[in-house]
């Protein structure tokens, strides 16, 4: 029998450390796109051991594990340990949609003091800690590309993206925090 | 001696180490904190160009961004050449050269200035009138000819080595401008908590009180006031101020653009630092304190170099302790004129006259000017001025009629009053107002939540501008949400003078004469070609504008518009709001295009989309094509090969034994819940709901018109989950389309949709030996013929991990796809690739996909379809779902045209010289006697050289194609007229017996 098959990641070996910022890919997870109406959600919720969140820009989160409101009917649940999410949303008999895009996306960790003028180089959103406060979420854009936006600290965001846009976004977020200071 | 007109202990630039400079060559000294224009002045320096159309000598007008004359280049270096700069905002620096422009030999002697002499020929509409005939001659010899003459600065020749940046922000209360009013603005908004920005176009703030040395704010020098609140602002954590920067757009929403001047300044810029930064501000109050610009006097020959305005001949002395002149005049119809005189006269500067144009002015100032012992000449016009490169002399002569006068003179200031800045305003599509008591447009209505104070506003007194400011911002605050902060009044006071002012030509300046009084310097329109406008029948400022060219320069005629406005109302006979305000549009003043694109250029211009097997191929050799934002393999040649060998050697190598390649780029999209098969019925001609789990079906989906609009195969992979492809440049608008529909049509369905298109590494093996190379690597599926026959998809793991396995073919062999995560996609490839080495197989790419395909008459959406090609012009009526009662295009197929005799079908076409491959695109007609234009009955599709089939084959769209099998048609090239035959689309085994090995 042939070897396993090896990971290769999309942003292998890149980073970037400068002044008020730093860029680095972060780690596989496990992900997956849910979807479901209001009646499914807290049978969802308890198989996955966090409140789905049901607020616009919120999200919820319970150790390594993560779920994001993307819209009214759609989170992105996403689990750093790499729980398989497909088989515990398969144990739930209520009505949803779970897709696996563990590999669809990838994770660009961004942080610093300067981390708002960075992603605000190319997201219109208000970055603000008051208007986009530590556990806020939002699918939104990064120049051309679609991410999804996650405050993990004040400091601290993580930046979704689909695989073939990484090179793209971390080189809009590299030439961003290059900028001399302002 | 340097800078012989800079006065000792004047001003408030630091005498310290001074800047050198150049100007076309020629080497000077100024001082940090000195504009070009203020350097220049202090070395005497006041010819800085030649005008636009006539070439006449021109120096500065202003102090400031409303600079019509004084443009010039600044040379960085080879690459960094920006033409047309003012030379009143660019920024002195150490190393700075700057060059004139628009003249030949030499600024001092210019051929072109016999335009100047030609004047009289050169009217308003002159290239309207004149280059009308021989109509050819205008490309090839009038248009060449004028570009070549008139025109300022040239374009850069090299790519710009800057880069630029981009910054969205937000903020409760953005403040445009930053002199007195702004500032008080800003003070009372920052003190609710309220986030602020506020932005300045100057280096340093202040506004009006860099030249208005007399005003006093709450107890201090107003300089020293504006100074001190600066720094409170940007001390406070709530409050982003920011300097060199332009509020240059006004957009819906109270969107506003700023664009942020960083290097420019500089003498050796940190190369990390962006040369400007676009700021895309959304406030939720905006406070307009843009201030007003002073209008010039029109009288015959106002535009020589000398001539200012009075208020930039105070700047200069006041801020940047330069003397214009030795032996000053000035030239106004309103009081604050008389400030500039008074201010040099007190620094020991010869004031010739004041020639004010008013019978009786009234004002302290005017008396302070005659206790001053100026001479003021009230109810007098000048009427004429002399000096070639520089004004000499002014002619001045009573309105009422007498004796003639004149000055020597080395200077003439000129103010016919001021013009609020209503630009951003009226951007804001904010209606304007006109008050008929002081002569201006103010801000009338608002539409965006915004709201204008001190000058621009009309309240030009200090103490009511800053207290009126003041207020402002504490109410835009509130109205953001805040709490207002305690009301106070502000402390402030002026010397500085306020009138009304005239607009339009001066006096002496009367219909008929043929002097030349400019209204618009940059684009050298004067008075008369106005009124020739009002007379030739232009009623509306908009005709007059085009007519004339005025206010159509770079400077949009923040100077001239009103002067222009009065001139033509005058002629008309009918009040200024009755002829119009010709519209402002953004941007106020020129912003590069480098701002704007800001980092979308080079590699960031798009992004680049690569599959995970790319370096892969990248180190096989491959030659990639790009299909939308994707890098696809094109082909790979080996050593000494083109694409046609490698493309024959690919083709042949996967029908004789197999071919890898990398089809992930497919779209993907996961439809999954109780009602999947239901949505799909709708969505896609075929049917589905008794497609069993484990199969497959190629799916055709139309638009409502009927036309298709994509396709790809559809994999069962449970009763309530499908796995769909679709094109590769179809991915996102097939998911748009469905969910449009889902959301829309269909809502009741309870179905979802991802797309998983970046989900799976899609490595296609294709070719008789397929099975063979896949076999050892596939866990837990039977890949046998008997197990998993042709079109079927099986869930196991492919060397070891997680995967779909694809029965499928797109090649008409017998193929697999294995779909993995994708960042398994490489590994995996990698051990295929190399099993398939031991059998023989290639990699392939999407040349060798195309051939092959073509051979068997598989059709690619978007080159067989066109947006106007149904299911049966296709020939893929089999895949319309008869008993169907519903699905997106039902009603479209039913259409009269879409089933009428004649559409166009598609049918193979092979030439009747085997080796000839014709164009894609290539016309076809049936009678190749016919004579021109013949009718063209059909184009070819698809072309390609068929190694497989030793011969060319083609695909067609021919009108009633399918009826004329075995006929000869002709494709008429340029050089020859080629024979083909029409054939059935399928060109190698015909049969389909390769599928199944």
């Amino acid at each position: 029998m042939a070897e396993t098959a090896r990971r290769t990641f999309a942003l292998e070996g890149r980073s970037y450390d400068g002044d008020g910022i730093s860029l680095a890919p972060a780690g596989p997870a496990s992900r997956i796109s849910l979807r479901a109406p209001a009646e499914s959600l807290a049978a969802l919720s308890e198989a996955l051991g966090l409140d789905l969140p049901v607020r616009p820009k919120a999200s919820a989160r319970k150790n390594a594990r993560a779920a994001l409101w993307l819209g009214p009917d759609e989170w992105l649940v996403i689990d750093e340990g790499g729980a398989d999410l497909m088989a515990i949303c398969a144990r739930v008999a209520a009505l949803h949609s779970a897709v696996d895009i563990s590999h669809r996306n990838l994770a660009i960790l961004v942080s610093g003091r300067r981390v708002e003028d960075v992603l605000n180089a190319a997201c219109p959103q208000d970055l603000s800690v008051a208007r986009f406060p530590v556990g806020a979420a939002s699918r939104t854009v990064f120049g051309k590309a679609e991410i999804v936006l996650w405050r993990i600290g004040e400091d601290a965001f993580h930046v979704e993206c689909w695989r073939s846009f990484a090179d793209y976004v971390f080189g809009l977020l590299d030439a961003a925090g290059r900028e001399a200071v302002r | 001696m340097t800078q012989p007109f800079r006065l000792p202990g004047v001003g408030r630039l630091d005498a310290g180490k001074p800047l050198a400079f150049t100007f076309d060559g020629k080497s000077y000294t100024g001082r940090e904190g000195d504009t070009l224009a203020s350097a220049l002045l202090a070395n005497g320096v006041h010819l800085v160009g030649r005008s636009f159309k006539y070439h006449r000598p021109r120096g500065f007008l202003s102090a400031g961004p409303e600079e019509p004359n004084a443009l010039v280049g600044i040379h960085r270096d080879a690459a960094r050449k920006t033409p047309n700069v003012r030379a009143t905002v660019q920024e002195l620096y150490d190393g700075l050269a700057a060059v004139s422009q628009n003249r030949w030999p030499s600024l001092a002697f210019d051929i072109g200035a016999i335009s100047d002499l030609n004047a009289p020929l050169f009217s308003a509409g002159f290239y309207y009138k004149t280059f009308k005939w021989p109509r050819a001659a205008w490309d090839r010899l009038y248009e060449p000819a004028i570009r070549r003459a008139a025109g300022l600065g040239n374009a850069p020749d090299k790519p710009d080595p800057d880069h630029y940046a981009n910054r969205f922000a937000h903020c409760d209360v953005l403040v445009i401008g930053a002199g007195p009013a702004g500032l008080a603005a800003a003070l009372a908004a920052c003190e609710t908590g309220a986030r602020v920005i506020l932005a300045d176009e100057q280096p340093v703030p202040g506004g009006r009180l860099r030249f208005e040395a007399d005003a006093r704010i709450e107890g201090k020098s107003g300089w020293d006031w504006a100074e001190e609140t600066v720094a409170r602002l940007a001390a406070r954590d709530n409050v982003r101020v920011l300097t060199r920067t332009t509020g240059f757009g006004y957009y819906a929403q109270n969107m506003i653009g700023l664009v942020e001047r960083v290097t420019d300044h500089l003498a050796n810029p940190d190369p990390n630092a962006p040369r400007e930064r676009l700021w895309q501000v959304r406030a939720k109050r905006v406070v307009l304190a843009t201030g007003a610009i002073e209008r010039h006097m029109v009288f015959p020959d106002n535009d020589r170099p000398g001539i200012m305005l009075a208020s930039s001949a105070r700047t200069y002395l006041n801020h940047f302790g330069v003397a214009v002149g030795n032996r000053i005049a000035v030239y106004a119809a309103e009081d604050s004129a008389y400030a500039a005189a008074i201010d040099l006269k007190k620094h020991g500067v010869g004031i010739a006259a004041i020639i004010d144009s008013r019978a009786a002015p009234e004002s302290p100032a005017v008396e302070e000017a005659r206790a001053l012992g100026i001479d003021v000449l009230a109810g007098h016009a000048v009427i004429g001025t002399d000096g070639r490169l520089r004004v000499r002399r002014v002619h001045v002569a009573p309105i009422s009629g007498g004796p003639h006068r004149e000055f020597q003179v080395d200077a003439l200031l000129t103010s016919s009053g001021w013009t609020p800045a209503v630009h951003l305003f009226s951007q804001s599509r904010g209606k304007l107002a006109f008050d008929e008591a002081t002569q201006r447009f103010l801000p009338g209505l608002y539409v965006q939540d915004a709201v204008s104070v001190g000058s621009c506003n009309g309240t030009f007194d200090l103490a009511s501008s800053v207290n009126e400011a003041f207020d402002a911002g504490a109410k835009v605050a509130k109205e953001a949400g805040f709490r207002k902060p305690r009301a106070r009044q502000m402390e402030a006071s002026s010397g500085t003078p306020w009138s009304i002012g005239m607009a339009g030509a001066s006096p002496g300046v009367e219909p008929g004469t043929s002097k030349m009084a400019f209204v618009d310097f940059q684009n050298d329109v004067t008075a008369k070609d106005i009124r020739q406008a009002v007379r030739e029948g232009m009623r509306s400022i908009e005709h007059v504008k085009r007519f004339t060219t005025t206010g159509m320069a770079t400077d949009q005629g923040k100077t001239s518009n009103l002067h222009g406005l009065a001139i033509a109302s005058q002629m008309l006979g009918k009040p200024i709001p009755e002829v119009g305000l010709t519209t402002f549009r953004p941007p106020y003043t020129p912003v590069t295009f480098g701002a704007l694109v800001g980092h979308s250029r080079g590699r960031l211009f798009e992004p680049t989309r690569r599959t995970p097997t790319h370096d892969w191929a990248k180190a096989q050799g491959a030659v990639f094509e790009d299909v939308g934002q994707w890098k696809r393999a094109r082909y790979f040649p080996q050593v000494g090969e083109d694409m046609h060998a490698a493309v024959a050697r690919e083709s042949r190598t996967v029908r004789e034994t197999a071919g890898i390649f990398d089809a992930s780029t497919l779209g993907k999209i996961e439809v999954v819940g109780p009602d999947a098969a239901r949505f799909m019925e709708l969505m896609y001609t075929n049917p589905w709901a008794k497609l069993g789990v484990g199969r497959c079906r190629y799916g055709i989906m139309l638009r409502e018109d009927g036309f298709i609009y994509d396709d790809g195969v559809v994999g069962r992979i449970a009763e309530d989950r499908f796995h769909v492809t679709t094109t590769t440049g179809g991915a996102p608008r097939v998911l748009h389309h469905m969910e449009d529909y889902l959301q829309t049509e269909f809502p009741d369905l309870k179905v979802w949709l991802t797309s998983t298109s970046e989900q799976w590494a899609v490595i296609a093996v294709q070719g008789p030996r397929s099975r063979e190379i896949i076999a050892p690597f596939v866990e837990g599926i039977d890949i046998s013929d008997e197990a998993m026959p042709h079109m079927s998809v099986r869930e196991g793991r492919v060397c070891g991990v997680p995967a779909r396995l694809f029965r499928i073919s797109f090649t008409g062999e017998r193929g697999f796809e294995i779909n993995v995560p994708a960042d398994y996609g490489l590994s995996v490839w990698k051990s295929i690739w190399a099993e398939g080495q031991k059998h023989g197989a290639c990699a392939y790419g999407t040349e060798t996909m195309h051939v092959l395909r073509a051979e068997k008459g598989f059709i690619i959406v978007g080159q067989e379809t066109d947006g106007t090609v149904t299911p049966d012009d296709a020939g893929l009526s089999w895949a319309i779902g008869r008993k169907k009662a519903d699905f997106v295009g039902i009603r479209g197929l039913r259409r009269p045209d879409l089933v009428a005799e004649g559409r166009k079908q598609l049918v193979g076409l092979k030439t009747v010289d085997p080796q000839i491959v014709l164009d894609e695109g290539a016309q076809i007609v049936a009678d190749p006697d016919q004579p021109v234009p013949m009718k063209m009955i059909g184009h070819v599709t698809s072309s390609y050289w068929s190694s497989n089939c030793g011969r060319s084959i083609a695909l067609a769209l021919i009108e009633n194609g399918r009826a004329r099998m075995g006929e000869r048609l002709y494709v008429p090239m340029p050089d020859e007229m080629v024979e083909a035959e029409v054939t059935s689309t399928i060109f190698f085994d015909e049969k389909g017996e390769r599928l199944h090995g």
